[in-house]
């Protein structure tokens, strides 16, 4: 809780918690608020918006409910892009981690490797992993953090090996620590929270990719995102540009959020560490 | 016997195509309950010579025999088994502690990893040890970003005896102190050794800290050891160029105070 109001203190932090915490709250009820299946038929189509009460954004060259397709969109906005992060978290810190604890040809090998997934831009890897692969959201997941997981590998590993020249450190080897202990208690803790904090970094990032992809059709076809939505549009651009419009909106909206919050959370951090 | 015992001890760091000898052909004893302070000018190697015997850095060549044993040679688990009888205070007073530790875990660490007391007394001997260096027991409790610089010394000298060293390094430890706290600190250093017969080296490039602690006094310059001798010796008859310049350095020193008195200033 201490650390929320810390976030919340800077006005980007308020602002970004403010965007993200009602985007979270759409997406997580967005059955409720917008119930049935978005990508239904629903009305007449290529109705205007804020004509029509029963669909306030209007409908889409199908009649489908473009509303109804930008709440249920956030959910796949949101969950893509957090759960990429996640897992380019999760890859960075145990490359990172291995790569700064084994140094030597281990560390050398790993870092060669991220210097491989670091020249390749992150799209095109994404890009190439779905169309070899097939559309699907674990696939999308994936294929975004594969392009994202090298910075937070390398900022890990350079955590690592400047904490462990601490004079902590060095103490904790003279009590006889064990040096598992040493990794555990004494490294990690202190190593993670710069890499935490560009976890959001990546969450935008990864959201905009998957806007992408699905832009060109490689998302999952089964469920509505605002990239598909945005593709969809761009056939009707000149007469009913509101199609491609609103989930663009939707899109920048949720990222700048994201920046925000990171933008606070960094501020936080560095608050604390002040303090100290 | 003696219960230090270093003999031809080098250390050379090569960084950025510069070679330095940070440490040649270093040979000194230490008795036990003796504290031997370490002079020196900034870069003389006296911080190389401490992190070599706390086997944080390897030496290239020479031995150290600590209580009997050859202490270099020692690995794994046998090694922090033993680490128990050599423990080190510190100069930076915050950058010694994890910054998430709080005064208990600080003192629980040691005593558990060597099983000083059993589990459910270690509440009881953390209290203990905090009253020890002149600290209320309730500072358990307290992160250890909460307590003031002095008090964090006293802290990391409770965890220095926990473990019931028989030699401490203190490599600076008080320099980073106001001149009012460090005459305590000093005091307390010289009653902890009087009570359990612990041996210091005490590192330090202010004469006048040692020669209130030290009973011999080791002059170093660029790596080597230049002068040794006892503490009035060094002082009032240098041989070497450089604890001439150290005491140059601290003026009231010519006074002719007794040795070994407290630091009061
Ligand atoms: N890790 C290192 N890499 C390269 N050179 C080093 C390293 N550690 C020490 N040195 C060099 O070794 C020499 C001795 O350094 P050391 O820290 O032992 O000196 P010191 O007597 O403790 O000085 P001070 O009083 O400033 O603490 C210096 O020239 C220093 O630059
Ligand atoms: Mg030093």
């Amino acid at each position: 809780m201490r650390r929320i109001q810390n976030i919340t203190k800077t006005p980007e932090g308020a602002i970004g918690f403010g965007i993200i915490a009602a985007l979270m709250l759409v997406a997580l009820f967005a059955p409720i608020v917008s119930p049935g299946d978005p990508l239904r038929i629903a009305g007449s189509p290529l109705l205007a918006p804020f004509v029509d009460p029963a669909f306030p954004l209007g409908t889409d060259r199908l009649g489908r409910d473009v509303l109804a397709g930008i709440i249920h969109g956030t959910r796949t906005s949101l969950a893509v892009g957090i759960a990429a992060a996640i897992a380019a978290i999760a890859i960075g810190l145990c490359v990172g981690l291995a790569a700064g604890f084994a140094g030597g040809a281990v560390d050398e090998a790993l870092m060669r490797i991220v210097d491989a997934f670091q020249i390749v831009p992150s799209f095109l890897l994404a890009l190439a992993f779905v169309s070899v692969i097939g559309a699907s959201v674990p696939v999308v997941v994936l294929a975004i953090a594969l392009g994202a997981w090298a910075d937070p590998a390398r900022l890990t590993r350079a955590q690592v090996l400047s904490i462990r020249e601490r004079d902590y450190v060095a103490s904790a080897r003279v009590i006889g620590m064990h040096p598992v202990e040493i990794a555990w208690k004494e490294i990690l803790p202190n190593a993670l929270p710069p890499v935490l904090a560009l976890s959001a970094i990546i969450v935008a990032a990864a959201i905009l990719t998957e806007a992408a992809l699905s832009f060109l059709g490689l998302g999952d076809p089964n469920i509505v995102t605002w990239g598909s939505m945005i593709a969809e549009g761009r056939n009707v651009l000149r007469s009913s540009p509101s199609l491609s419009i609103f989930p663009g909106l939707a899109l920048v909206i949720t990222v700048i959020g994201v920046y925000l919050l990171s933008e606070g959370l960094t501020k936080a951090l560095a608050g604390r560490r002040s303090e100290a | 016997m003696m219960l230090l015992d270093i003999a031809d001890l080098s250390r050379r760091f090569s960084s950025g195509g510069r070679d330095v000898a940070a440490l040649s052909d270093v040979s000194l004893t230490l008795a036990p309950g003796e504290t031997l302070g370490l002079a020196g000018a900034s870069g003389s190697g006296k911080s190389t010579l401490a992190r070599i015997l706390l086997r944080l850095i390897p030496a290239d060549g020479g031995t150290i025999h600590f209580e009997g044993k050859d202490w270099l040679t020692l690995s794994g688990a046998e090694l922090r088994r033993r680490r128990a009888k050599m423990q080190m205070v510190f100069q930076d007073i915050l950058g010694a502690f994890n910054p998430r530790a709080t005064v208990a875990s600080v003192l629980d660490d040691p005593l558990r990893i060597h099983e000083i007391v059993p589990k459910a007394e270690r509440p009881g001997e953390i209290a203990a040890l905090l009253e020890r260096v002149g600290l209320p027991a309730s500072y358990a409790t307290r992160s250890i970003r909460e307590v003031s610089g002095g008090q964090r010394q006293r802290i990391a000298i409770a965890r220095a005896i926990a473990t019931r060293p028989s030699l401490i390094v203190l490599d600076e430890a008080v320099s980073a102190l106001d001149v009012s706290i460090r005459g305590k600190i000093l005091e307390l250093l010289v009653e902890l050794q009087q009570e359990r017969g612990i041996a210091y080296l005490f590192v330090s490039h202010d004469l006048a800290v040692l020669r209130a602690v030290s009973h011999r006094i080791a002059v170093m310059q660029a790596g080597r050891l230049v002068e040794i001798g006892t503490a009035s010796q060094v002082i009032e008859n240098p041989q070497s160029s450089a604890a001439r310049a150290l005491i140059a350095a601290v003026p009231r020193l010519v006074t002719g105070l007794p040795e070994r008195h407290y630091y009061d200033v």
